[in-house]
């Protein structure tokens, strides 16, 4: 008889990990269904990575509640998971008189929906808190924080697999069937069988729900590009920059983020567009994104970017409705099925109160015992680069694989690779390993650790080449041996 | 507990440059010089350079990168001189303190005198903004040069190739004879940035397409590189819309050039100069913070590795001075060269007065028939006569000290 689950989640998002997270507190078998090699393979590892303080967002809607929620209990979320967290305060910049209504505005919503530390600041005040940045006034939010997404993500499904919750990978849901008491769960050939459902497939969450009958529902994906300059100007600025919001305000427009791990982010752009999966990059995205950018900040050089990306929005309300909904969170016609759509930013900030509120929509329905030995410390994992001489001196004495360093970007050491590879999720990509170790993520972008990753994966772990992939099935790296081996050992 | 080490001369850096300038320290009286690599062996880039093409200037025969290296790696054995493999250097102080690690500990290294040959690194994707999808199979060569040579792994099985200069012609040739079928080789600037001889005999000898004036603008495909999209680009090297072609390929390999790998120097406090994106340096091959000498690709990128020993040589030699306190003190301000038409690089940037010094220069454009003209206040002292120059090849010129002793200003040009 194949395993029966109390609750399945699908999408192993930033949303549906941390309501993992949230029902490993209890006595339940939870399981993660993700079509992905990997946590985070949607919108959570593209984004602004941005704790929002909850002035962006229309009074009295859920966004506004679980982004203000979600913003005061960050700092000690974070430190729970080890993951870097940093209140940097965010400045909204008017370049113009017109736009220091707008700021008015958002100063209004932001204390109608109980956000602390609003003021409004003029033009000295910028200069002398941002030297670089032009601007007549702007909204100043101290409680605006950045954290790291992926970061985040991993951690909220390492901590929910620490505590009992299984992940399946390369699970992608195709179908599901209401049965008596259960559903039955086909992905790929197999299947999974559990009392209740949560339908955290992001930009997917329509199609889930359609698969029992939920027809009413429908994402309208909204594409966020971004680029990624060069840690060598993070001095440019210490706060985040953001214009006041576009005239549409389904979005908030090009902002300017200082990130946890030094470079500076620049995007996102809005298309809406057709194809969900569709995460390419466009030149005129780009360029817009370095215009809009230059703009408020002129010193920002244009050539100095290490990569672009982007990110996709799992919006509720279509272009043409102005794109701007409220979460949807409920399980109206089947109350073992709890579907969420639309949750767009500030998804990463609400994760937690937004888990916290399913879970308590399923304690109405399954009786929750809660775990006596729930575990809610997930270690930070050791970087050598953030430490002291003195420290990285004992370290190496205690583990000389720390003193083997792998990239030389970020000063990444091979025990740190290790570490990463023997992930509790069982993830084995070089995606994987980026993310977890930030190998292949520094300036070079992997031109000189990759060839020492990939001799590390074939020397010391045994994997042969193609096994090795970049993140998905198909993603592989190398399509054969150059030479035969016994062919090398002729003399 | 830091693991402390006093040295005369700490070389970081052992490919072609780091080698010539240990030895060179050595052979020019310091008596400690410590050489440290973060690689496993010694060699650097060379290692995985297995096509012949090094040494003709030296040695007046075609050697492979490691028979180069091999040369030099057993004048350093023969010479007793102290080197770490798998060290990375970690940071370097404007003191000429170095912290480095590897397996055995965490060192703390006081030199007298360093020098930097720690080489350079590739630009990527990312620095040249290609948009589109995000696959496997985006390579850097030089990545794919390891690989291939070093680690038996084959890359893919269709290429396009971005970039001609010498590497991306060089694994254009590298690829063909390992059975890849390479669609394009690709070039945004109007005339290939490699050496002539490299066009012939890597690409015209097996007929692969190169498209001028041409770039990849955009990467398909989802999980493995489907295809590229390239096309034409005008004067301004901006794409010019509704000349897109769509070239099926399952590798794309981004030969888009070599950036010199100075975050130590920068940490150090080092002038960088702009342009080459290496140190600021003078005749000596001094940086602007006393002791510091650099050398090889970390200063500028060379074309060829001669060059970059005989660069070493120098450097090690002063450094080894410096080191013994035998550097002579130059009772004048050291002469900035300021570039004229046509020159876009020169190293070193500063000529202390009466001694002899070979600069190396680059150029913006391509030509024939020009002259290099070294100008010492008002005066044309050097006319070299250039057949064919471009921006790939390097200029050189030897400025001999007797001219530069009393002058104030130097100036250089390629003109008609
Ligand atoms: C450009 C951009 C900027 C943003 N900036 C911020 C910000 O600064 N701050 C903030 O708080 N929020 C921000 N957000 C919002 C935030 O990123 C999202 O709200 C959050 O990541 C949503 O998480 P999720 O888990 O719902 O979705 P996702 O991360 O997309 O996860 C859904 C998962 O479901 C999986 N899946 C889909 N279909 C199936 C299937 N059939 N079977 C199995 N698995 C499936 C997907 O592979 C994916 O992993 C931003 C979003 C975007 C796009
Ligand atoms: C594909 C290709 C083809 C070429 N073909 C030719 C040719 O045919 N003929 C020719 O003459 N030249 C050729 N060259 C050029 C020549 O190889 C280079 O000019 C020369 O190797 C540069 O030497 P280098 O010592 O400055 O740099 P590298 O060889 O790059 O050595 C630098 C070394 O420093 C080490 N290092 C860097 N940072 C640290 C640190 N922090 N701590 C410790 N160690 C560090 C690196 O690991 C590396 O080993 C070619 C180059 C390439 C890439």
């Amino acid at each position: 008889m194949t395993e029966l689950f109390n609750i399945a989640v699908i999408g192993a998002g930033v949303v549906g990990c941390a309501i993992a997270r949230e029902l490993s507190r209890y006595n339940l078998k939870t399981v993660v269904l993700e079509k992905g090699s990997d946590v985070c393979s949607g919108a959570s590892k593209a984004n602004s990575g941005v704790v929002h303080a909850g002035f962006n967002n229309a009074v009295g809607s859920l966004k506004a509640k679980f982004c203000v929620q979600g913003n005061e209990i960050f700092e000690h979320l974070c430190s729970e998971l080890g993951v870097p967290y940093k209140r940097t305060g965010k400045l909204v910049i008017a370049q113009s008189e017109g736009d220091v209504k707008e700021l008015e505005n958002l100063f209004e919503a932001g204390l109608k929906n109980g956000v602390k530390g609003l003021s409004i600041v003029d033009r000295k005040t910028v200069k002398m808190m941002e030297p670089g940045v032009e601007g007549v006034a702007a909204l100043y939010s101290p409680n605006s924080a950045i954290t790291s997404p992926y970061l985040l993500t991993i951690a909220y499904a390492e901590n929910a697999a620490m505590n009992g919750v299984k992940f399946k990978f390369n699970s992608e849901v195709t179908g599901i069937e209401r049965k008596k008491s259960y559903f039955k769960i086909y992905h790929d050939g197999d299947y999974t069988q559990a009392e209740l459902v949560v339908n955290a497939a992001g930009c997917y969450a329509d199609k889930i729900a359609s698969m029992i009958g939920y027809t009413e529902y429908k994402i309208y994906p909204c594409r966020g590009e971004y680029v990624l300059v060069d840690k060598r100007w993070s001095h440019l600025i210490t706060r985040m920059i953001y214009h006041v919001p576009p005239k549409d305000k389904s979005v908030l427009g090009v902002h300017i983020t200082p990130t946890v791990e030094g470079p500076i982010l620049l995007g996102p752009t809005a298309d809406f567009i057709e194809d969900r999966d569709d995460t390419s990059t466009t030149m005129p995205g780009i360029n817009q994104i370095i215009e809009e950018a230059r703009k408020i900040l002129p010193s920002l050089p244009s050539h100095d970017s290490i990569t672009a990306f982007s990110g996709i929005r799992a919006k509720n309300k279509s272009k043409e409705e102005g794109g701007l909904g409220d979460y949807i969170i409920e399980n109206r016609r089947d109350s073992y099925f709890i579907n969420l759509i639309g949750i767009e930013s500030p998804g990463l900030t609400a994760s937690t109160p937004l888990a916290k509120h399913v879970v308590e929509m399923i304690s109405e329905l399954i009786k929750l015992n809660l775990k006596e030995d729930f575990n809610p410390i997930r270690p930070a994992p050791i970087r050598l680069a953030e430490l002291s001489h003195e420290q990285r001196a004992e370290l190496i004495k205690k583990e000389p694989l720390y003193g083997e360093i792998v990239c030389r970007c970020e000063h990444v050491s091979k025990k740190e690779v290790l570490d990463a590879y023997n992930n509790i999720l069982g993830v084995k990509t070089l995606s994987g390993l980026k993310y977890r170790a930030r190998v292949m993520m520094g300036r070079c972008q992997g031109g000189f650790c990759t060839a020492k990753i990939i001799s590390i994966l074939q020397n010391d772990l045994k994997t042969p080449y193609n096994g090795i992939l970049l993140k998905n099935p198909g993603s592989y790296l190398f399509t054969g041996k150059v030479r035969e081996e016994d062919e090398k050992d002729v003399k | 507990m830091l693991n402390e080490i006093e040295v005369d001369v700490a070389v970081i850096g052992g490919g072609p440059a780091g080698l010539a300038a240990a030895i060179s320290a050595k052979e020019n009286g310091a008596e400690k010089v410590l050489l440290i690599e973060r690689g496993s062996r010694l060699g650097g880039i060379l290692n995985q350079c297995i096509h012949d093409g090094f040494g003709l200037v030296l040695f007046n025969k075609s050697l492979t990168g490691p028979e180069y290296a091999e040369i030099f790696i057993e004048k350093l054995l023969k010479l007793k001189i102290d080197y770490m493999l798998n060290s990375m250097v970690l940071e370097l102080t404007p003191s000429k303190k170095l912290y480095v690690a590897n397996r055995n500990g965490y060192h703390l290294v006081k030199a007298k005198a360093v020098v930097l040959a720690m080489g350079c690194r590739e630009r990527t994707r990312g620095a040249i903004k290609i948009a589109g999808s995000r696959p496997s199979g985006v390579y850097t060569a030089g990545l794919a040069q390891n690989f291939i040579n070093l680690q038996n792994l084959m890359i893919g099985r269709t290429a396009v190739i971005l970039g001609s200069g010498d590497v991306g012609l060089i694994m254009a040739r590298r690829l063909t004879l390992e059975g890849v079928k390479i669609q394009a080789v690709v070039e945004i600037m109007p005339f290939p940035y490699g050496l002539r001889r490299n066009v012939v005999q890597c690409l015209e000898d097996y007929n692969i397409p190169l498209h001028l004036s041409h770039t990849v603008t955009e990467i398909l495909g989802r999980s493995r590189v489907e295809a590229v999209k390239i096309a034409k680009v005008d004067e301004n090297l901006k794409p010019i819309p509704g000349t897109e072609k769509i070239i099926q390929c399952d590798t794309v390999l981004l030969s888009v050039g070599l950036i010199p790998e100075n975050e130590l120097s920068r940490q150090a406090g080092v002038e960088i100069d702009p342009k080459t994106q290496g140190p600021v340096v003078n005749s000596m091959l001094q940086t602007s913070i006393k002791g510091i000498f650099a050398c090889g690709n970390v200063l500028h990128v060379n074309d060829l590795v001669d060059y970059v020993t005989v660069e070493a040589q120098k450097a090690g030699m002063w450094a080894a001075k410096y080191a013994l306190n035998e550097l002579p003190e130059p009772d004048r301000k050291e002469i900035e060269i300021t570039l004229g038409e046509n020159v876009r690089t020169v190293v070193p940037q500063k000529i202390v007065p009466g001694l002899d010094t070979s600069l190396f220069f680059r150029v913006y454009k391509p030509g024939k028939n020009k002259t290099l003209n070294i100008i010492v206040d008002g005066k044309n002292i050097i006319q070299k006569k250039c057949p064919s120059i471009t921006p790939s090849e390097m200029l050189k010129a030897d400025l001999k000290g007797e001219y530069t002793l009393n002058a104030e200003k130097i100036h250089v040009e390629v003109c008609e």
